[in-house]
């Protein structure tokens, strides 16, 4: 085979346009095709990121409480609401909650690890939850305890209350202490006042997840505090299996406790609903990279056919030539694929550096991850495999060119 | 000539196909992609006020210091004190501060339920500077600002849920159990990115129902969606919080020379000058004065799932149309022997040449046409591919219509030079012979 490369060469130099077009549209796919992959790649992970809670069983309801009430009266409120919620029969559990993981919407602070400390150590999710918080969410307790039901704080509009009490998640209790001393130290959460660690759960997700959320990663806090302002939500767990009639009874309960109230349909619901919007932008781009680099690679081989057909119909006679010189078919066939490997390895070298120069392009550009040399791998293989495919066709209709041609016309 | 070319190219059409179908499908979903995402892109990047956004201007001032602002940069809000030394000071055409409110109504009265309705807090000037048009009545005066008068302006959306659609000015309405007479019925007015209150919003949400006077808002402590704070945090009520660190306040100027822009800066850094002298401010002063289009720019309104899909799409677009000169090229050569009996016939390159552009041309414009039905497709199902606030904006017009086509038939006449210029080489004696 190594003996026919010379003649393809000399060949190709007759060619040049056709060449360099296959050439180019297969460094470009390979380009397009890599970064789209690992576009994809990037943006299922980050959409399959565990929350850490009981997702199967878990529905949130935003509650905004309508008309004009005093604090007092939303406390005795919340206290009506939550006792009517725990006790209905598909109801494992309910809590009253500043936020829940994937809102969106964020209550975050920042935490320090000694009260003169300006410069923050790092940025916590903050949930506010009493003490049917870490059973309602499904969280798993990995060191010291939950709140008790005396530990509870409550919050009035427009007040700061710390607690002395917190737990945190355990990514949370590593970033502050990482020798893994965290329970019972305290932490300074935008005040001089410090809460005590309690209690670390394993994982709890943050309730914003977007980029600026990324380097604080599931760094989460839970504090004993009941919020009597103008909302709040009620996280409720149901019994395995009965989330759908806890997404009846629960508004039903909630309204027949008081109607001066709002709930809001576009946040909260099932959490597979609040997952579903969370990462909707993710999924919708790696559908979209998905979509068009089926297609593209579908156009990059179907131009192959065409111009390899074309090259074929073009030299039929040569073609006939060689047979009656004493080519094989085989032989005619390793031409074309050779022919096509050749032109493949010019386009997939340049495509590897434009992949990379685009990939480092959208780095500066989007803050995106640096593109793993596994996708330019996958691609380069993906493309001469894509080739030797399109051009079998016209290569075996070429080893079918009888002898005969050699003396037809001219 | 060209009637006779283009029918040429329409019967060359249907010479070859299969390779034919293969351009038409290129550049029909190169195109199409490329259509798709930019409905999106153009809907979010568009300019939201063009008649205006030069003049209107966002104030910023640090008040969190090099130590907990980001980047160097002033938050992208007011603190309350700040907000209220601009607004007395009054350097401008006209200003207006605000903030978001999520409040509640019922649409039927006491025996209803509750509805939750969002609007903003703002002052009069409000609405002659962003041109919010009314269909009933009018805003409310600056008399009426400093009175802190109990008074609302309603979406044309929400006078049509709570009075049926009739002038409903003078009427009261009650807002978390608090009442307001109208004032004014704005037509409909949702400018797309809402470039005056992205604090705490993605400049896409839904449409206001409500403006109150800010002036009242406070009065009667209605929280704002959202505050951002920084350091130590004490403050234990309403009032306490008014005088913290956190920000919430969207101030906007409209100032309409360059002396005006220039003069308020220079305030501005005179402002913070002061505090710092006061011993309020801790560094040197750190103003900004943006107009909207800078600060549209700044805060990255357009999503970067949006730009990566149309830079990906017209990537794609480019190597469908490197394929379409591929393959231009086999369909044109492959006619040689008609080209050299043409040309020895008595045609001229240049006649050649043109025939073979125009034929490129009725691909492009069947690719086109296959893009355009691909487009409608495609935008129709736009609500996969961005989340729902983003899709909904994207829409299939006249102007997307003539893009489609146009783009198609330019492109691809583009890619013919080369193939045309090339069958407009041959040589008729050499072709002649040969066959």
């Amino acid at each position: 085979m190594s003996m026919q490369i010379k003649p393809i060469l000399a060949a190709l130099r007759q060619h040049k346009a056709g060449t360099v077009l296959i050439a180019l549209q297969i460094a470009l796919t390979l380009a397009i095709v890599c970064n789209a992959l690992f576009i994809i790649q990037q943006r299922l992970a980050h959409l399959s990121e565990p929350t850490g809670i009981d997702e199967a069983n878990l529905l949130v309801i935003a509650n905004q409480w309508a008309g004009h009430r005093s604090s007092q009266e939303v406390g005795a409120q919340i206290q009506a609401d939550l006792a009517a919620l725990r006790q209905l029969p598909s109801v494992r559990d309910a809590s009253p909650s500043d936020g829940y993981p994937l809102s969106g919407g964020n209550w975050d602070n920042f935490v320090m690890r000694t009260p003169e400390q300006l410069k923050p150590t790092t940025d916590a999710s903050v949930y506010m939850g009493d003490e049917h918080m870490l059973d309602t969410l499904g969280v798993k307790l990995i060191a010291g305890r939950n709140f008790n039901a005396s530990e509870i704080m409550r919050m009035a509009s427009r007040q700061v209350v710390i607690p002395p009490v917190v737990i945190v998640t355990k990514a949370l209790a590593d970033h502050l202490y990482p020798d893994g001393s965290a329970l019972g130290k305290p932490i300074y959460s935008m005040s001089t006042t410090p809460s005590t660690i309690i209690g670390i759960v394993e994982r709890l997700q943050r309730q914003n997840v977007s980029n600026w959320s990324k380097p604080y990663a599931y760094e989460s806090l839970l504090w004993p505090i009941r919020e009597d302002t103008d909302g709040l939500f009620y996280i409720v767990r149901s019994k395995p299996g009965q989330l759908a009639d806890a997404m009846r009874e629960v508004p039903k309960a909630l309204y027949a406790q008081s109607r001066m109230r709002v709930f809001d349909p576009k946040i909260g619901g099932s959490f597979a609903q609040i997952r579903q919007r969370a990462y909707d932008s993710d999924r919708g781009i790696a559908i979209l990279m998905g979509i068009i680099s089926v297609v593209l690679l579908a156009i990059t081989a179907a131009g192959i056919v065409g111009l390899t057909s074309f090259w074929v119909g073009q030299r039929r006679k040569q073609i006939g030539v060689r047979r009656a010189l004493g080519a094989t078919r085989s032989d005619i066939l390793h031409y074309f694929l050779t022919e096509n490997l050749l032109i493949s390895v010019g386009g997939v070298l340049t495509g590897t550096v434009l992949a990379i120069g685009i990939n480092l392009w959208m780095v500066t550009r989007f803050e995106m991850a640096r593109l793993s040399m596994d996708y330019v791998g996958t691609g380069v293989i993906l493309l001469l495999l894509l080739g030797q495919c399109a051009v079998l066709g016209p290569a075996l209709r070429a080893s079918h060119v009888s002898p005969v041609e050699a003396t037809r016309s001219a | 000539m060209f009637a006779y070319y283009f029918d040429l190219g329409l019967r060359s059409l249907k010479r070859n196909p299969a390779l034919t179908a293969l351009m038409v499908m290129a550049i029909g979903v190169g195109v199409a992609a490329s259509m798709i995402t930019y409905s999106v892109f153009r809907a979010v990047s568009g300019n939201p006020i063009p008649d205006k956004s030069a003049q209107l201007f966002i104030p910023q001032i640090d008040g969190w210091g090099p130590q907990q602002n980001r980047d160097g940069e002033p938050a992208d809000a007011l603190n309350y004190i700040d907000a209220m030394a601009l607004m007395r000071a009054r350097r401008a055409t006209r200003q207006t501060f605000l903030y978001g409110l999520s409040m509640s109504v019922l649409p039927g009265g006491n025996q209803s339920l509750p509805v939750a309705v969002n609007g903003y807090a703002v002052y009069g000037d409000f609405f002659p500077m962003f041109e919010v048009p009314f269909l009933y009545g009018s805003s409310w005066s600056a008399a009426e600002d400093d009175g802190h008068a109990a008074v609302v302006v309603l979406s044309e959306e929400l006078n049509q849920k709570l009075f049926g659609g009739t002038n409903s000015v003078g009427r009261e309405i009650t807002l978390d159990g608090h009442d307001y007479r109208v004032a004014g019925v704005a037509r409909h007015w949702d400018p797309k990115p809402r470039f005056f209150a992205l604090f705490n919003g993605s400049g896409f949400q839904d449409p206001t129902d409500f403006y109150l006077p800010f002036t009242r808002a406070l009065d009667v402590q209605v929280n704002p969606n959202g505050n951002s704070c920084r350091g130590h945090l004490s403050f234990s009520g309403w009032n306490d919080w008014l005088q913290s660190n956190c920000v919430w306040v969207t101030p906007w100027v409209e100032l309409d020379s360059a002396s005006d822009v220039a003069g308020y800066r220079h305030f501005l850094e005179g402002y913070a000058a002061d505090q710092q002298r006061a011993g309020r401010f801790a560094w040197a002063p750190n103003v900004r004065l943006r107009n909207v289009t800078q600060w549209l720019d700044y805060q990255k309104i357009v999503p970067t799932e949006s730009r990566i899909s149309l830079i990906v799409s017209l990537g794609f677009f480019a190597i469908c149309l490197i394929n379409t000169i591929g393959l231009l090229l086999a369909k044109f050569l492959r006619r040689a022997g008609e080209i050299g009996v043409r040309r020895a016939l008595g045609a001229s390159r240049r006649e050649i040449y043109e025939q073979y552009l125009i034929e490129a041309a009725t691909v492009g414009l069947a690719g086109g046409v296959f893009g355009l039905l691909l487009t409608a497709v495609g935008i129709s199902g736009v609500s996969l591919l961005f989340s729902p606030e983003i899709a909904r904006l994207a829409h299939l017009d006249l102007s997307l219509v003539g893009l489609t086509l146009t783009v198609a038939v330019l492109a691809t006449v583009a890619a013919a030079f080369y193939p045309a210029w090339r069958a407009a080489q041959v040589q008729p004696a050499w072709q002649l012979k040969a066959n």
